[in-house]
């Protein structure tokens, strides 16, 4: 590991900020182009339908309408390429859900565009829909998706098993067992910029693409296929992102694509951004679930079995499916030692908008249930809540549920040890039983929950885990750095100052990232799985390695002493550049390979995993079913920090997504139609709902092969906060929710019901 | 398309507008680009700019109806170089993540500094309710604007 000095830690302030503070920054839609056209998409009304005919005379008889486009128009393959390239680009013969791109319109401004998309005729013949899970699974229910995608036949597309011992044997050695069924519903995004891409035809018939999104690798990827041009003519370019969560992970592929079609076809610039109602309703969501959990523990709270069966949403199409059901599978066991474990996972489809990632990535979905579970078999076994959970966290050295024996910068037991103290649990625990035997009207709750989050891609997906960089010392000693993973507001292109800085011995102000450019960087994969920082760092580390190795030479060559050689750093630069040495480099990382087996889901899942327990309190209304969160504690493991203030942002910010997840943010489904009016209807966290007083602390268990040790935290915080304040709410109701939002409906439905 | 004139940061501007544009839409159009749209319904506060020193969103009030009024953008802040002691304090607290809803918290912040130059928390907390912020949990925005007062109060920066 390298040495860590001042710079790493520090609560570096970002220089990104600068532009976002003066309104300079450019997102998406602040851009244009000469002969830029708009692009508005004609939509399926249908949740299953064949298309019979689609005639778009009226629309091209408009005077501002340049062109329709539709899937005849598609020159490459008419995919929108992710994982499984079921999902057309434009329908063709059949549509799956409501809100599917049927047809484009291009026309000069985007008031045209989108009037002319009433003139395009679609004529349309129903077909039976299924748009719930239960139903997909029936026997003799129609399959609704593409055949090829269902990998686990009928409208099942994937089915994964862990088998780790025997559940049989284990149950068997059980004192008592606990069962339960959990459903969580859709969780929108909600970043704050929506979805938009600008495709520009460029020189030798090439396609450049600026958009708002998480993975440039993908986006070039989805675009060359539909164009049907090599990947080296498509050129990504990533702009000022107002923010992703993983919902600019997989979807700008698509609203790249569309843009690109377009911009193809009337060869001039094609700007498409989505409204934000029309972002609420067409792009993807957190995967609805159903979860069945039976734990069984000893009488001392030890676990020793648990048979998990997951059911998600897929929606119509896979997109990452198949990985959000990976980690579901994965991590169904939670940050706990279990010695025998079943789980079965499947993700289904049905005629919805096809759901994808989202922060957590299909943990939150079991994160509820194991959370919910340890707090049943400790009230049935009348133990402290949080030291149920200390007696089964893994420990260094341990197994997870795939059998993965970890040695190191296994930090739960810390952060555990850290919340509880930072919390105050036990007095804050008895504060709260005084406060609920002297108020009739009001009750307080305690809730906490302790996670487990393998960083990276992992077993599922070990080709992506790699990352790239170049660097460039400039004749005057400043250094251009660039990286192939984003800034998406979490703070990554201020980390990587950071690194290069300390490791160049430069200071800051003499680096400068430039801009994500597909051209510019090899494929280091995508922005995703709290991987980005820890990834592009190493492969920084790795370029400054090289470049100071050349350093040091030409400044011996010129009699620098290499103690001087911050100090002389100008003439070094300009030594390079009289004495013609090549001073750029590239820098590469990969993680170590993991071996996981898919039949039996056993392996080393991940390279390494982040870990947090957070504590929340919750004070809810026992008239009106209102919950408030009036204390919260986090602590977390990932690692060497790098920076203090970003990565409390983080925590800070994934309280507030968590609790939204689970007290206000749904959007209830009919009929394959989401009701759902914009940010007017879905409830996000306003500045009074969260805690602002949350203490957040780090453990730092030190990842040896990352980044001065660090390993990653974008997601952790969400997933730890959400059950935290269910949890809560349970507590203080004395109720156990099957089901989120514990919003004031269903907190009252459940205070009437008969304990 | 009818023209308007507008007063945007202190600069008289001839516009052109449809009857039914927004102030979004028209101060977008005019390249204030920094104004930012997040959902067009009065839902989110991204649009925020002042009209005659009060907030506002942009994007629920008609062009038409800014004609003769003063507007404030974020780009109308800074004096040159030097930022507005409230952007300063956004950049000193670590107020910004993504920075979408940035211009528009910023504004708000302002119209809540120039009627009360002490506020509450509770007071900054309804000042900013209707500013939607998805990355940062609020926490260090608040400080923010706390900070900003002081140093105003203070007649100090940074
Ligand atoms: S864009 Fe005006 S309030 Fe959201
Ligand atoms: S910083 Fe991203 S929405 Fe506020």
């Amino acid at each position: 590991m390298e040495k860590r000095t001042t710079l790493i830690g520090a609560s570096v302030p970002r220089p990104d900020a600068v532009d976002k503070v003066r309104g300079e920054a450019r997102y998406v839609d602040d851009l244009a182009f000469p002969g830029m056209l708009h692009v508005a998409v004609v939509r399926s009304p249908h949740p299953h339908a064949k298309v019979l005919s689609i005639d778009a005379s009226k629309a091209l008889g408009e005077p501002d309408v340049v062109c329709v486009v539709t899937h005849r128009d598609v020159p490459g393959a008419n995919v929108v390429h992710v994982i499984y390239d079921d999902q057309p680009a434009l329908a063709d013969g059949v549509v799956r859900y409501i809100g599917e791109p049927v047809a484009l319109v291009g026309a000069v401004s985007r008031r045209a565009a989108r009037k002319a998309t009433l003139e395009v005729r679609v004529e349309y013949e129903a077909l039976p829909a299924v748009t719930d899970t239960r139903r997909a699974l029936e026997s003799g229910a129609p399959v609704i998706c593409v055949p090829a995608a269902a990998e686990g036949g009928g409208n099942v597309f994937n089915r994964m098993v862990l088998v780790k011992g025997d559940v049989d044997t284990g149950f068997g050695q059980a004192d008592v067992v606990v069962e339960g069924e959990y459903e969580t519903g859709y969780q929108e995004h909600a970043y704050l910029e929506p979805q938009g891409a600008i495709a520009v035809p460029d020189e030798a018939g090439s396609m450049a693409v600026y958009a708002s999104m998480q993975c440039p690798f993908y986006v070039q990827g989805a675009v060359a296929k539909a164009l049907g041009l090599p990947l080296a003519k498509v050129r990504v370019v990533q702009t000022t992102t107002g923010g992703a969560f993983g919902g600019k992970e997989d979807v700008p592929s698509q609203i790249a694509t569309l843009a690109a079609l377009v911009a193809w076809t009337a060869r001039r610039p094609a700007k498409l951004v989505l409204d934000r109602g029309e972002d609420v309703l067409t792009t993807s969501k957190r995967h609805p679930s159903r979860v069945h959990y039976r734990t069984g523990a000893k009488a001392d709270g030890t676990i020793t079995a648990i048979d998990v069966d997951v059911v998600l949403d897929a929606g119509a199409y896979q997109t990452l499916s198949s990985a959000v059901l990976w980690r579901s599978l994965v991590t169904a066991a939670g940050p706990y030692r279990v010695p025998n474990v079943h789980v079965v996972a499947r993700s289904v489809a049905t005629n919805t908008v096809p759901n994808g990632a989202f922060r957590g990535f299909g943990s939150p979905q079991v994160i509820f249930p194991h959370e919910s579970q340890m707090d049943r078999i400790a009230e049935r076994l009348g133990l402290d809540r949080a030291e149920v959970r200390r007696r089964n966290v893994l420990r260094p050295g341990d197994r997870t549920s795939t059998d993965h024996r970890i040695e190191e910068s296994v930090g739960i037991a810390e952060t555990l040890d850290r919340a509880v103290v930072l919390a105050d649990w036990a007095e804050r625990l008895s504060r709260v039983e005084a406060f609920n035997k002297t108020h009739a009207d009001r009750h307080r709750g305690l809730g906490i929950s302790c996670v487990l989050y393998g960083v990276g891609l992992g077993g599922k997906a070990p080709s992506l885990d790699k990352a790239g960089a170049t660097m460039k010392l400039e004749a005057d000693g400043s250094v251009t750095v660039a990286v192939g993973t984003v800034e998406m507001g979490q703070g990554l292109s201020t980390a990587i100052l950071q690194v290069a800085s300390e490791a160049l011995g430069i200071p800051m102000e003499r680096v400068h990232l430039a801009p994500m450019d597909t051209s510019r960087v090899p494929d280091g994969g995508p922005t995703v799985a709290s991987r980005g920082t820890m990834m592009a760092a190493l492969a920084v580390l790795d370029a400054a390695r090289k470049l100071r190795e050349r350093v040091v030479a030409v400044a011996r060559e010129v009699g620098i002493p290499d103690a001087a050689a911050a100090e002389r750093w100008s003439e070094i630069a300009r030594a390079f550049w009289t004495r013609n040495v090549d001073p750029a480099v590239e820098g590469w990382a990969k993680t170590e390979p993991v071996s996981w087996d898919p039949t039996t889901g056993l392996g080393d899942a991940y390279p390494v995993y982040a870990f947090a327990t957070h504590v929340a309190e919750v004070e809810v209304d026992l008239a009106t079913g209102e919950a408030h969160v009036v204390d919260f504690a986090a602590a977390h493991d990932s690692g060497t920090i790098l920076n203090r203030a970003l990565a409390a942002g983080q925590v800070e910010g994934g309280i507030a997504q968590g609790l939204g997840f689970a007290l206000s943010e749904s959007i209830p489904q009919k009929e394959g139609r989401l009701v759902v009016n914009g940010l007017t209807t879905y409830r996000l966290p306003t500045i009074r709902d969260v805690p602002l007083n949350a203490r957040v602390d780090f453990v730092e268990a030190a990842f040896p092969a990352g980044p001065f040790g660090m390993k990653g935290i974008g997601e952790v915080p969400l997933m730890a906060a959400h059950a935290a304040v269910a949890r809560a709410v349970a507590h203080a109701m004395g109720r156990d929710p099957a089901r989120y939002p514990l919003d004031p409906p269903y907190v009252r439905e459940l205070l009437s019901a008969s304990a | 398309m009818t023209s308007l004139e507008l007063t945007i940061n202190g600069a008289r501007r001839v516009v052109d507008a449809n009857p039914g544009d927004t102030l979004l839409e028209v101060l977008r159009r005019a390249g204030h680009v920094g104004v930012k749209k997040g959902c067009g319904s009065g839902d989110c506060g991204a649009c925020t700019v002042l009209l005659d020193g009060r907030a506002v969103n942009a994007c629920l009030v008609l062009a038409a109806k800014a004609e003769k009024r003063a507007i404030l953008t974020i780009e109308g802040l800074a004096n040159g170089d030097a930022l507005h002691p409230i952007q300063e304090a956004f950049l000193d607290e670590g107020a910004v993540q993504c920075g979408y809803c940035t211009p528009g918290m910023v504004l708000s912040a302002y119209d809540l500094l120039s009627r009360n130059p002490t506020p509450s928390e509770g007071e900054i907390r309804e000042a900013i309710s209707g500013n939607l912020c998805r990355c940062t949990g609020y926490v260090k925005q608040i400080r923010a604007v706390q900070t900003a007062a002081e140093r105003m109060r203070s007649g100090r920066n940074g």
